[in-house]
């Protein structure tokens, strides 16, 4: 990277106004991931339609941070409910509860933040140094390993982490039919538009976002009948007496877990979750105490709190440089950047370096502002779990009647928020996870250009799809993910029972 | 509301038939073998054989599951009645926004949505006006959203 180029980046990030929606948005995160229900995949959502707005690096901005701050977060009502704020803490949540009836809230909330912001760091770093060296690679590609990587990519939403994966497969091709409507196809026809003229420019990707993660999620917290959760403790004192010590006494763990987590978030289709329930279960296996694990014992935290923030760092690597997301979270980011015109890819490195470092520069800064901020978010933690949940639940669902409406500036957007959000609940009570079918909707455009291309020019023949170098390496890679269910039943198996509301 | 995996399979096998039918209609392309019709028909085909691999799970299961499971919450008329409410709320939205206008219609949304959620009665309609008029500041004013006026467009500021 050039010493103008990252001028120019650090001119970008240091604006008055990006810094002013990076804090915005960092209280945002904070706010929602604390609450149980609301997910870090729904702060995203809610976002959009107000990131549409702004200028793109702003716009990424206020994405990657609230995302960040939503998982971390979301480890708070883990330890002081027992409910998990996101799904990305359900790994731990008893583990930290433990801690708390034990009188430790401040250690197991410390190593939350503090890990989180180092797992972070670290999943950055990987970041900065990966992605230029991978685009050089990806520069060289041809829309035959692009279809594979699409493939592959896709194999590893159905196949990794699914209960089911005839029902994954399923929610997959939904999503993947969903993106054939519209005129938007290589031969210009207009498809399954059922003669509506909104249809003609396909599926608008932020209503059908708002819809499948807002408002199902307020549909699921609606219909909710558990009662509402008592909090274990009033006062958490200094979260960060002892941080240290734990630093020193775990390097392994922390460096495992961000590593795994910064792993698994590259892999395409499973995120935060994933990485956080693999390396608790990693962390056991590894631990001099394993008797301790589930007792109230910090060395789970410290790993896997490292592996689901370093994750979301991993997730946007094949995101920014190929376009194919590595969870739902940077799908929902895909389709801001081609909303905002900064198309994801190689070509983004050579044409707009300044953009790509800007993000880069923005992780970096949301993990070190988690620290204050998370600080302060614990302080007042008992307070967040307070608010009248009935006043806030209308409130988002006028959020996402508005955002949908801004998009278009037409009340369609809202008719697309209710079917969405009634489908998604549908399909998820019926056992269809809903992120294989977001992952088909960004990719199915791409990937049905890259078939037909390929088809074209191989002239119908796809033994071709197997002969280029590389596209024979990643037929290979897909193959070997659609053998993974062994390792997924495996997994389940260390993983045990996951904990209520995950 | 949980369907035995047959019924699903079923209609998801007719969704997959539907397309089919669907793009056998779609024109060729000169020239190319092709056309706009071959990714969707290879998907609907996919779909069409998940979809008989889940009826005939669902069929055989050992402990068989039942036609149609209602959830615990659809037994609740507190929980059935607040889903309806919802669902109701963005229908509601969608047929009268145009006309009634943002303001009045998310009032009305927000407080239909607080009394089923047991807001205190007192609060109800306060914290709805009070809530519609700062969104409404935000996206109209803010970001410039033209949120319609509907009826209110003679007192519009």
């Amino acid at each position: 990277m050039t010493y103008a180029v990252m001028m120019q980046a650090i001119g970008l990030v240091f604006d008055p106004y990006v810094l002013l929606v990076i804090l915005c948005s960092a209280l945002f995160g904070l706010f929602v991931g604390c609450i149980p229900g609301l997910t870090a995949t729904m702060a995203t959502a809610l976002l959009v339609p107000i990131t549409f707005f702004m200028p793109p690096v702003p716009a990424v901005a206020a994405i990657v941070t609230a995302t960040a701050m939503a998982i971390f977060s979301g480890d708070i009502p883990g330890a002081l409910l027992r409910i998990p704020g996101t799904p990305a803490s359900a790994a731990y949540t008893d583990e930290s509860y433990q801690m708390t009836l034990k009188g430790q809230a401040e250690m197991a909330l410390g190593a939350g933040l503090v890990f989180s912001a180092i797992g972070g760091l670290f999943g950055t770093i990987v970041m900065i140094f990966f992605s230029p060296a991978l685009a050089d690679v990806a520069l060289k590609f041809s829309s035959f390993e692009y279809f594979w990587l699409v493939v592959l990519g896709l194999a590893g939403a159905v196949f990794i982490g699914n209960s089911s994966i005839l029902k994954a497969s399923i929610s997959l091709l939904l999503g993947l039919l969903i993106a054939c409507i519209g005129l938007e196809n290589p031969a210009g026809h207009p498809r399954f538009t059922m003669g509506l003229e909104q249809l003609m420019s396909g599926v608008e990707l932020i209503p059908m976002m708002v819809g499948m993660f807002a408002v199902s999620e307020l549909l699921r917290y609606i219909t909710n009948m558990d009662p509402p959760p008592i909090i274990a403790t009033e006062k958490v004192g200094n979260i960060f007496s002892g941080m240290w010590g734990l630093l020193k006494k775990y390097p392994w763990p922390l460096v495992r877990g961000s590593a795994l987590g910064t792993i698994i978030g590259i892999q395409p289709g499973s995120g935060a979750d994933m990485a956080s329930w693999m390396s608790y279960a990693m962390s056991k296996k590894f631990s001099k105490e394993p008797e301790k694990f589930g007792t109230g014992h910090v060395e789970g935290i410290v790993e896997s709190g490292a592996a689901n923030n370093s994750s979301l760092a991993g997730a946007w690597i094949p995101a920014i440089v190929f376009g194919i997301p590595g969870d739902s979270i940077t799908a929902i980011a895909i389709g801001v950047l081609y909303l905002k015109n900064m198309n994801p890819g190689p070509m983004i490195f050579v044409n707009n370096p300044e953009n790509i470092y800007a993000i880069f520069l923005v992780f970096i800064l949301a993990n070190i502002i988690m620290i204050p901020l998370g600080w302060l978010t614990v302080r007042v933690a008992t307070k967040i779990l307070r608010v009248a949940r009935n006043l806030l639940m209308p409130t988002i669902l006028l959020f996402c009647i508005v955002g949908s409406f801004a998009i278009n500036n037409s009340v369609w957007g809202v008719v697309l928020i209710l079917f969405f959000g009634v489908a998604a609940f549908v399909l998820e009570e019926n056992g269809f996870p809903v992120a294989p079918a977001i992952l088909g909707v960004v990719l199915g455009t791409m990937m049905e250009e890259n078939f037909v291309t390929s088809m074209i020019k191989s002239d119908g023949d796809p033994l071709v799809f197997f002969t280029r170098p590389i596209a024979m390496w990643l037929a290979a890679g897909t193959f070997i993910i659609l053998l993974w269910p062994v390792g997924t039943w495996l997994i389940q198996r260390l993983r045990g029972k996951p904990a209520a509301g995950a | 509301m949980k369907f035995n995996d047959a019924i699903s399979g079923a209609a998801l096998l007719a969704l997959a038939l539907a397309i089919l039918f669907n793009v056998s209609s779609f024109p060729n392309i000169p020239g190319q073998n092709i056309g706009p019709s071959a990714f969707p028909g290879l998907l609907a085909l996919l779909l069409a054989g998940c979809a008989i691999t889940l009826i005939v799970k669902g069929l055989r299961g050992q402990n068989r599951q039942q036609w149609v499971e209602f959830g615990a919450w659809m037994k609740s008329w507190f929980h059935l009645r607040n889903f309806l409410i919802t669902v109701g709320c963005l229908l509601f939205y969608i047929l009268v926004s145009n006309g009634l206008g943002f303001i009045l219609t998310a009032t009305l949304v927000l407080c239909a949505m607080f009394w089923a959620l047991e807001v205190k009665p007192k609060l109800i309609v306060p914290v709805a006006v009070v809530v519609t008029l700062v969104v409404h500041t935000i996206f109209y004013k803010g970001l410039r959203v033209p949120l319609p006026w509907g009826i209110m467009l003679p007192i519009q500021w």
